[in-house]
């Protein structure tokens, strides 16, 4: 999809610049942009790896899986058909927290496996099953406890303060996660009684 | 302003409880955090080529006055909703590319300073939305379900809500 969005933005940009006579403009806007892109990517770079090597340290020594504990309660009640001793179960738990710290690249593995459980669990293998839906859903909205590549790009930005902007990301995050809740537990009754 | 007292206290607290807890468990912090820096530099290494295309990308559609006429033309929805047209490109990539829209947020901190209303509605809808066709295809791909049913209705309700609240939350809480 994004090949399409890609190709068309060059396309529709070269046009407006045939008509307003300066393509030349849109050439050297494009050698600006690729340039940017490796700069951006450089003042990224420090703040992810202090991020990333920060979340190695909670990860090794076991944090991560306590505050799981903490929230399995919770994701139970999200989640009422799965047993909490299931492993599907834990790895939705893991996923979740993984996803709140930041740790993405923990929390695509650990997703995926908990969708091979869901699998294993649900009786259609083409059709998506109720928790399978949800788990893709809470993951589509999930909130993120430090934002941190915003947060790198704010501070390369000059931002006074580059992490004002936290507070109101979690309001607005843990708001789209439940409104995203609510309404998979909605459509799913919905289409239970069509059937 | 109070919000930002309280998040000058939020990342020290945060960093400090991870590294004590790390001491506390006697795991070799240094090392820990060397492997993670390690992958986080590679992670970040990888987006490198995809950001270079997507911001000459964005340049050019800037710079040829193809996105003056894109927000122009959706003015009249945008000014009803009070949303600045400026930020209707990153609403509509946000779900489709993460990276894409990272270029977008840093193209627009970078043009109208990252303390704006702008800048920072900008930052705070990034911050909260994930990429939602991404996450889609890959766990649904990933076992074979080609029904996903009502999932991507509702992950677009979620991420049209996130868009509005952080807009909201930006003109509430940060001035």
């Amino acid at each position: 999809m994004l090949t399409y969005i890609w190709a068309l933005m060059i396309i529709v940009s070269f046009l407006f610049g045939i008509l307003t006579n300066t393509p030349q403009n849109v050439t050297n806007a494009a050698l600006k942009g690729s340039a940017e892109g490796i700069n951006m990517t450089i003042s990224l770079l420090g703040t992810m790896c202090f991020w990333s090597g920060l979340m190695e340290i909670a990860k090794r020594s076991g944090l991560t899986e306590k505050i799981a504990k903490i929230f399995s309660p919770v994701i139970h009640l999200i989640f009422p058909e799965l047993s909490p001793k299931s492993p599907a179960f834990s790895a939705i738990v893991m996923n979740i927290i993984a996803n709140l710290l930041g740790l993405s690249n923990a929390a695509t593995p650990l997703g995926l496996k908990a969708m091979e459980e869901l699998k294993k669990e649900s009786h259609d293998k083409t059709v998506a099953s109720n928790s399978m839906c949800m788990f893709v859903v809470i993951n589509t909205a999930s909130v993120t406890l430090i934002p941190s590549t915003v947060i790198a790009l704010r501070l390369s930005a000059g931002s006074l303060n580059p992490f004002e902007i936290i507070i109101p990301a979690w309001i607005s995050s843990v708001l789209a996660l439940t409104v995203g809740i609510v309404f998979a537990k909605f459509f799913q009754k919905n289409s239970e009684r069509k059937i | 302003m109070l919000i930002s007292k309280i998040t000058v206290y939020i990342m020290p607290a945060f960093i400090l409880g991870i590294v004590l807890f790390g001491l506390l468990k006697k795991i070799d912090v240094l090392g820990a955090f060397l492997d993670g820096a390690a992958d986080g530099m590679k992670v970040t290494i990888k987006i490198m080529p995809t950001l270079c295309a997507l911001l000459a990308a964005i340049y050019m559609f800037r710079t040829s006055g193809a996105l003056e006429f894109l927000t122009s033309f959706l003015s009249p929805i945008t000014s009803f909703f009070k949303i600045p047209s400026e930020l209707i490109p990153l609403g509509l990539l946000r779900p489709i590319s993460g990276s894409g829209s990272l270029a977008i947020v840093s193209d627009l901190l970078k043009t109208y300073g990252a303390d704006s209303l702008i800048g920072r509605a900008a930052s705070v809808i990034m911050g909260s939305t994930e990429t939602t066709f991404y996450a889609i295809a890959v766990y649904f791909g990933s076992v074979g379900i080609k029904n996903s049913r009502f999932t991507v209705k509702a992950a677009l309700i979620a991420d049209l809500t996130g868009f509005l609240c952080g807009l909201w939350f930006t003109r509430l809480l940060l001035k």
